[in-house]
C-alpha cells in the first residue's frame, strides 16, 4: 500500500505556477526527501501535502483516500517545522498535549503517551519549561516530541535543522535517522542541504523551478542523474561539466574535450549507444573520479584509461583532503584528491578520469544519455 | 524592538575631555530642567489652586505662592458646584464619562483583538480591502460623520444618552483597535497557526490558547488608548448629549467657557484635575508598555 | 486500484467552520462600511442638498460651497489652519527631536523625564486648554503675577491680542504634542546602530555633527510618520481651541472645525456645515493620499530588494 501519492499536482499563486505537474509515491515507511534550491516549489509542496495550502488541480492521496478538501486536522499527518513553532506560552508537556487534548484524548492517554515520547527523545526534565527557556536542540527535540505524541500516518519535516549549528546539526541528522527506524512511519522531509537528503532518505526528490527533476534513490541520483541540475546539485564539490565531443572510436565512442588537445577518452563499451559521431555533449565528471596518473587506479582496477595534462591554480586543505581548482583544456575543474598525493600549486600534472563513473549530457536537453 | 526604549549601546557623551564631558553634561542637566518645569507648570498651578480661597486667586491671579489652603473646593467640585443649571457637582459628569469609557473601551479592544487576529492569520481573498475600509476609519474626521450619527443615533432612540456614546466610540474605535492588533499580530509566526491547525484546533480555539496569551502587550496599548481618547473626548459628548447626559469634558467647558457671571476658579481647578485625573492614572501605570506599542506600530 | 473515499468534504460543518474568519468580521465590515463610506457620501450629499436648519435631501447645488469660500470666518479659519499646521508640527518636531536628543544622553532617571514630558499626551485638550488659558489670561496669569513682583508695567496679553491669539494656540498644542514626537524620535534613536556612531567617532566627528548627520537622517522615516500624525491631528483640532480661546478674541483664532460645528448646530446651516466638514476631508487627504502612496511605494520597493 503507498502511503502518500501525489497525482498531476500543479499550484499556481495568480499567473505564477509553483508547481508543475509533479507526480510522486511513497511506500509505506519510506523516508522521502524533498530537496532543490529555495524558491523550487518544495515547501509548497509539502504545505499542500499538509492541508496548509490549497491544490490548483491535481490529486493528494493519503492511504489512497483523496485528501484534497481535507482540513490539515483531518488528514492525520504531523509536521516539524524549520522555526519549530513551538507554542510560545505553553510548557513543553502542553506543547505536546495540545494535539491531544484538541482530539478530546483523555487525560490518562495524554500523560502516558508524553512520557513514552519524552524517554524517547530524552527530553523528561524539560517538560515543565517554556520554550523560551530552551537551547536550539532542545525546542528542536521539543518539536520532534510534539510531532511524535500524535502517531500520524505521515511525518512532515520542514527543514528542521536549518536553525542549528553544523556539530548539532550532524548530531540531530542521526537522530531523526534512528527515530524514523525506530517509528517506522512514512517521511516526507524537505531540506536545501544535498548531505541531508543522501544521508537520510530511502527516495530523494529533486525539484527545480516547481518541476520534479528526479526521483529515485540517493545512489541513482547520485551516480545516474537525469540531468545536468541534478548532477550539478548533488554532491559536493559540485560535478565538473566540460564542454566536450563525441568520437565515434572502433566499435564504441570517445569523450575530447574541447579546448585541449584532442586526446580521446574511450568510453566504455555497450553504453551510450544513442551517441552519434561528432555530438556535442556535455561530460560531467565528480571531483572524486579523479585520481593522480601515477597512482595507476585505472590500471589496478583493470579500466582502460587515458591521462589528461591538469594545471593546478589553487588549493583548499580540508584535513582529510585536498581540493584542488584547476585548469583542463581551458576549462575550470575541481578535483579532489588524498593531501599526500596533491601537486603543488602552478605545476601541471597528469590525471586519469575514472570512465565508469562519469556522466554524458546533451549540450542542447541537458538531459542525461 | 519591544526594549528599544530602555536599552542603549553607546554613551555620546563619553568622548573628548574631561572638562569638556562635564560641561556638556551640564548643559544637558539644565536644558531637560528647565523643559521640565515647563512641562509641569500647568500640573503644579493648577494643583495649588484647587486648595486656594476665591478672593486670594482673584486678588494674585493663578501664578502665586498659596497663603492659605483648604480641601473644601474638592469637595465642592465634585458634590455642590453648579454647572449648567444643576448643582451636583462634576461627580454626575464624571460617572457619565465613566460609565461611556468603559463600555466603549472593552467593546472596541474585544472587537479589535478578534478582527485583528482574524485578518492576520487567516487570510482570505479580499481581506486587504477589508483592512484597508476599517482603517480609513482611523483617518475620517469627525466632521464628516455628525449629521449621520445625529440622524442614525434618533432613529435608535439613543439620543441624548450615554448609550448613544458608548455605540459612536465603539464603531470608531474598532478602526483603532484593529489596526493596532492586526499589526501586532502580523509578527506573530504564522508557523505557530499552521502548527496549531494540523494538531486539530481550529479558529477558535487557536485565538483563546495561542493569539490571547500572546495579547497582553497589545492590549495595553489598545485599552490606554481606548480610555484616555473617548475619556477626553469633547466633540461628539457635545454635540450628541445635553445637560445632565454630558460627559465631563463638555460640562468643564460649559462652566470654564461661559466668560461671564461669578467664577470660582478654585473650585473650578479641583473639577479639571478630576477631568484629567484618570486618563493620567491610566498612563502612570501603563505608560511605559504604551510607549513601547506605540512606537513599535509607528516605527513599522 | 481500489479508491477510498475522499475525506473531508463532509458538508456543511467544515464548510461552514473554513467561514469564521469572514463570519468573524462581519460586524465589523458592515459598520465601517456604514461608517465610512455610507456617512461620507451622506455628509457629502447634505452638503450640495437644499438642507437648512432642518435636512432637507433635495439638490441644490454647490452653492454652498460657494457661499462658504465667501465668507471671511471660513477663510480666516483655513489661514489658521495652515498657519497653525505649520508651526505647530514644525515646532512639536523641532523640541520632540531636543528631547529626545538631551535623553538619548545617557541621563539619569531616564524614565521620570520621559514621563514628564509625555503627560500632556494623556491629559484631554479641554483640560490643557483651560490650564493654559487661566496662565495667558491677563487678569490671573503671566501678567498678573509678574506685575504682583513689582514689575507694575508688566504686559503679556497674547491671548486677547487678535494678532498674536494664534501663537498662543500654538505654543499650548507643541506643549501637548512634543512629548508623542519625542517618544517616536527617542525610539528611533535607539534603533539605530550603534556601530554607525563608533565609525563616526572614530571619524572624528563631534557628537552635534554626528546626530546632524548620521543619526538623525537614518531615522528620516520616522520624521515622516510623525509628521503625518501630527498633520492629521492639527487638521482635526478643535477642543483645544474651544477651550482655550473660543475661536477669538473676534475670529482670530478659529479653526476650520470650530466653524462646522457652529454652521451645523448653532446657526441651521446645515448643508454649509457639511460643505465645510467636507473641505476638511479635503485637507487630510491632501496629506494622507500622498502619503499612503508613498509608504506603499517604499514598501514595494523593500519586498523588491530583500528578494
Amino acid at each position: 500500500m503507498s502511503s502518500l501519492q501525489i497525482k498531476n499536482l500543479r499550484k499556481s499563486y495568480g499567473a505564477v505556477e509553483v508547481l508543475k505537474d509533479i507526480n510522486l509515491e511513497a511506500e509505506s515507511g519510506e523516508f522521502v526527501a524533498l530537496v532543490g534550491p529555495s524558491g523550487c516549489g518544495k515547501s509548497t509542496l509539502l504545505s499542500i501535502i499538509a492541508g496548509l495550502e490549497s491544490v490548483t488541480s491535481g490529486e493528494v492521496l493519503i492511504e489512497d483516500h483523496v485528501v484534497n478538501d481535507a482540513a490539515p486536522k483531518d488528514r492525520d499527518i504531523a509536521m516539524v517545522f524549520q522555526s519549530y513553532a513551538l507554542y510560545p506560552t505553553m510548557t513543553v508537556r502542553q506543547n505536546m498535549t495540545f494535539g491531544m487534548e484538541c482530539r478530546n484524548i483523555d487525560k490518562a492517554t495524554q500523560d502516558e503517551t508524553v512520557k513514552r515520547v519524552a524517554t524517547l527523545l530524552q527530553i523528561e526534565p524539560l517538560l515543565n519549561r517554556k520554550p523560551g527557556q530552551l537551547s536550539g536542540g532542545q525546542r528542536q527535540r521539543v518539536a520532534m516530541g510534539r510531532a511524535l505524541v500524535r502517531d500520524p500516518k505521515l511525518f512532515l519535516f520542514d527543514e528542521p535543522l536549518s536553525n542549528l549549528d553544523a556539530k548539532l546539526r550532524v548530531e540531530m541528522r542521526s537522530e531523526i535517522k534512528k527515530l524514523h527506524q525506530t517509528v517506522g512511519r512514512t517521511t516526507v522531509y524537505v531540506t536545501h542541504d544535498q548531505i541531508e537528503a543522501m544521508t537520510l532518505a530511502t527516495r530523494i526528490a529533486v525539484m527545480y523551478q516547481g518541476v520534479l527533476q528526479q526521483y529515485d534513490t540517493p545512489k541513482t541520483i547520485y551516480e545516474k542523474p537525469a540531468n545536468t541540475f541534478v548532477a550539478g546539485f548533488m554532491g559536493s564539490p559540485n560535478m565538473n561539466f566540460f564542454k566536450a565531443k563525441a568520437v565515434k572510436n572502433g566499435d564504441g565512442f570517445s569523450v575530447v574535450i574541447e579546448g585541449g588537445e584532442g586526446t580521446p577518452l574511450p568510453l566504455p563499451a555497450d553504453r551510450y549507444d544513442t551517441l552519434t559521431d561528432g555530438q556535442s555533449i556535455i561530460f560531467g565528471v565528480r571531483p572524486e573520479h579523479f585520481s593522480p596518473a601515477s597512482d595507476n587506479r585505472a590500471e589496478r582496477k583493470g579500466i582502460a584509461s587515458v591521462a589528461v595534462p591538469v594545471r593546478v591554480d589553487m588549493d583548499e586543505p580540508t584535513g582529510s583532503e585536498t581540493v584542488l581548482l584547476t585548469t583542463i583544456a581551458g576549462q575550470n575543474a575541481t578535483i579532489v584528491c588524498e593531501p599526500d598525493a596533491a601537486p603543488a600549486i602552478g605545476d601541471t600534472v597528469d590525471f586519469e578520469i575514472d570512465m565508469t563513473k562519469i556522466s554524458l549530457f546533451d549540450r542542447k536537453s541537458e538531459l542525461r544519455l | 524592538m519591544a526594549d528599544a526604549t530602555t536599552h542603549q549601546e553607546f554613551d555620546p557623551l563619553a568622548t573628548g575631555s574631561r572638562s569638556k564631558q562635564r560641561r556638556s553634561r551640564a548643559i544637558v542637566y539644565t536644558l531637560l530642567v528647565v523643559f521640565a518645569l515647563i512641562y509641569i507648570s500647568p500640573l503644579l498651578i493648577i494643583l495649588t489652586n484647587a486648595f486656594r480661597p476665591l478672593e486670594e486667586i482673584v486678588r494674585e491671579g493663578f501664578i502665586s505662592m498659596p497663603n492659605s489652603m483648604s480641601f473644601g473646593y474638592w469637595v465642592e467640585a465634585w458634590s455642590t458646584f453648579c454647572i449648567g443649571g444643576t448643582c451636583e457637582g462634576v461627580s454626575r459628569y464624571f460617572s457619565n464619562t465613566l460609565l461611556m469609557t468603559v463600555p466603549a473601551t472593552i467593546l472596541s479592544t474585544a472587537f479589535g483583538v478578534v478582527n485583528g487576529y482574524a485578518l492576520s492569520k487567516w487570510r482570505f481573498k479580499g481581506d486587504m480591502w477589508v483592512f484597508g475600509l476599517i482603517t480609513l476609519g482611523v483617518f475620517l474626521p469627525a466632521q464628516m460623520t455628525l449629521l449621520p450619527w445625529a440622524f442614525v443615533l434618533g432613529k435608535l432612540g439613543l439620543s441624548n444618552s450615554i448609550a448613544g456614546l458608548v455605540l459612536v466610540h465603539t464603531v470608531q474605535g474598532i478602526s483603532f483597535t484593529t489596526l493596532f492588533c492586526r499589526n501586532y499580530f502580523v509578527s506573530v509566526p504564522d508557523d505557530l497557526i499552521k502548527a496549531a491547525r494540523i494538531d486539530g484546533a481550529g479558529f477558535w480555539r487557536i485565538f483563546r490558547r495561542i493569539m490571547l496569551p500572546l495579547s497582553p502587550p497589545i492590549l495595553i496599548v489598545c485599552v490606554i488608548w481606548q480610555f484616555t481618547g473617548i475619556w477626553n473626548e469633547f466633540l461628539f459628548g457635545t454635540v450628541f448629549t445635553s445637560g445632565a447626559n454630558q460627559p465631563i469634558t463638555s460640562a468643564i467647558v460649559a462652566f470654564s467657557g461661559s466668560g461671564t457671571g461669578e467664577r470660582h476658579y478654585n473650585v473650578e481647578a479641583a473639577s479639571v484635575i478630576f477631568a484629567a485625573l484618570p486618563p493620567l492614572f491610566i498612563y502612570v501605570i501603563g505608560g511605559k508598555y504604551f510607549v513601547r506599542g506605540l512606537t513599535s506600530g509607528a516605527v513599522k | 486500484m481500489q479508491r477510498k473515499p475522499a475525506l473531508g468534504s463532509q458538508g456543511w460543518a467544515n464548510r461552514l467552520a473554513a467561514l469564521t474568519p469572514q463570519m468573524v468580521l462581519l460586524p465589523t465590515l458592515i459598520a465601517a462600511l456604514v461608517y465610512v463610506v455610507i456617512f461620507s457620501l451622506w455628509t457629502l450629499w447634505i452638503s450640495v442638498s437644499q438642507s437648512t436648519l432642518l435636512p432637507n435631501m433635495a439638490y441644490g447645488g454647490f452653492g454652498e460651497y460657494a457661499s462658504l469660500w465667501k465668507s471671511k470666518r471660513w477663510i480666516v479659519s483655513y489661514q489658521n489652519l495652515f498657519l497653525f499646521g505649520a508651526l505647530y508640527v514644525s515646532g512639536s518636531i523641532f523640541f520632540g527631536t531636543l528631547l529626545a536628543i538631551l535623553i538619548d544622553q545617557r541621563v539619569r532617571y531616564e524614565s521620570v523625564w520621559r514621563t514628564i514630558f509625555l503627560y500632556p499626551l494623556a491629559v484631554s485638550f479641554i483640560v490643557t486648554g483651560t490650564v493654559w488659558r487661566w496662565i495667558f489670561h491677563p487678569q490671573t496669569g503671566v501678567e498678573l503675577a509678574l506685575q504682583d513682583l513689582g514689575w507694575i508695567a508688566a504686559k503679556f496679553d497674547w491671548i486677547t491680542d487678535r494678532d498674536m491669539a494664534i501663537y498662543v494656540v500654538v505654543f499650548t498644542g507643541i506643549w501637548h504634542a512634543s512629548g508623542f514626537a519625542m517618544a517616536l524620535i527617542l525610539a528611533g534613536l535607539r534603533s539605530v546602530d550603534g556601530d554607525l556612531v563608533k565609525a563616526a567617532q572614530i571619524d572624528g566627528a563631534s557628537m552635534p555633527r554626528i546626530y546632524r548627520k548620521v543619526v538623525l537622517p537614518t531615522i528620516w522615516p520616522i520624521f515622516v510618520a510623525v509628521t503625518v500624525v501630527l498633520l492629521q491631528f492639527a487638521i482635526k483640532t478643535y477642543d483645544l481651541v474651544v477651550a482655550l480661546t473660543q475661536g477669538g478674541p473676534g475670529v482670530s483664532t478659529t479653526v476650520p472645525a470650530i466653524v462646522v460645528y457652529d454652521l451645523m448646530f448653532q446657526r441651521g446651516q446645515i448643508a454649509q456645515g457639511a460643505a465645510a466638514a467636507v473641505m476638511i476631508l479635503v485637507a487630510l487627504a491632501l496629506v494622507l493620499v500622498p502619503y499612503a502612496l508613498w509608504s506603499g511605494w517604499r514598501a514595494r520597493k523593500e519586498a523588491r530588494s530583500h528578494g
